[in-house]
């Protein structure tokens, strides 16, 4: 009886160590690498419920957020902005 | 879409670091790695220029072609990205990168060098578009928010110009072709009236 539970404890103990040594995937899921188009949004942070998308675009649609995107790179030139 | 490009305006540059800052904030970048640095060329002498450096994110990225195990790749919009679960860890990047882009966290799954870590673009990796995953491994997603990189709409005098390379080489052309030298500089009649540069001013004094 003793010695059944030690080596059920023993059992435990080694079970205990070894998940210590598990770890995450070093490949992606499908072994390839992907990534989601920039213009499907990053919809709501699921933590904050906070939306950080900038207003006037549509997400999902590509030509907007290229629209986008060359509107915000235009509003770095201040000769546009200013004169 | 053309693609994505950083261009600096060493002329502009005032070396406030503001870039490296905005890009440590918003993707909570670790101590001890910059993904963004100012660098200084004849620091303290006439002349001096400062340029902000980071991943060039390379048409022929030499990174992508040293890289042991094939973590990189490239997205449609010309941003180099890798992917960290694949990563790992050897340092071949950082030393074929002309950039010096290529950072390694001091605390990591591989104890002295850890996986590496580089400047995406604000275009987040291969997670899901805005997940904690994501964020946690590469930063804020701002492409996929609409937005460019933090640190060059955070410039304050815009010399760090990110976004469409048809755009930003039209943006630089058309400062380099306005801004000229003194008094033709531009902001100098706001700054300093019609006054020429170098010239007395006029008006009696009493």
């Amino acid at each position: 009886m003793r010695r059944a539970a030690l080596t059920l404890f023993a059992l435990a103990s080694g079970a205990l160590l070894l998940a210590a040594c598990t770890e995450k995937p070093q490949t992606n899921a499908e072994g390839v690498k992907h990534d989601a188009v920039p213009w499907s949004g990053t919809g709501t942070q699921a933590n904050t419920g906070t939306v950080f998308t900038a207003p006037g675009w549509k997400v999902g649609d590509k030509t907007a957020w290229e629209q986008q995107i060359k509107l915000r790179s235009n509003g770095q030139n201040e000769y546009t902005r200013e004169n | 879409m053309a693609r994505m490009k950083f261009v600096c305006d060493s002329e502009r540059c005032i070396e406030c670091n503001g870039c490296v800052t905005a890009c440590k904030n918003e993707n909570e970048v670790p101590w001890g790695v910059n993904r963004r640095r100012v660098v200084t060329l004849n620091d303290g002498l006439p002349g001096e220029k400062s340029i902000s450096v980071a991943c060039m994110h390379c048409s022929d990225a030499p990174c992508m072609a040293v890289c042991p195990v094939q973590c990189f790749y490239r997205t449609d919009e010309g941003v180099v990205l890798h992917d960290k679960d694949v990563c790992i860890g050897c340092g071949y990047c950082s030393y074929a990168c002309p950039f010096g882009a290529p950072q390694f966290p001091s605390q990591g799954t591989f104890g002295a060098r850890g996986k590496m870590d580089k400047c995406t673009f604000c275009a987040g990796g291969p997670e899901a578009n805005g997940s904690e995953a994501e964020f946690e491994k590469y930063g804020r997603n701002r492409l996929a928010e609409g937005k460019l990189p933090a640190c060059a709409e955070m410039c304050s005098t815009k010399a760090l110009l990110a976004g469409d390379g048809d755009v930003v080489a039209d943006i630089f052309r058309t400062r380099v072709l306005h801004r000229g030298t003194g008094a033709e500089v531009w902001g100098w009649g706001t700054a300093y009236g019609s006054q020429q540069a170098g010239t007395p001013p006029t008006g009696d004094k009493k």
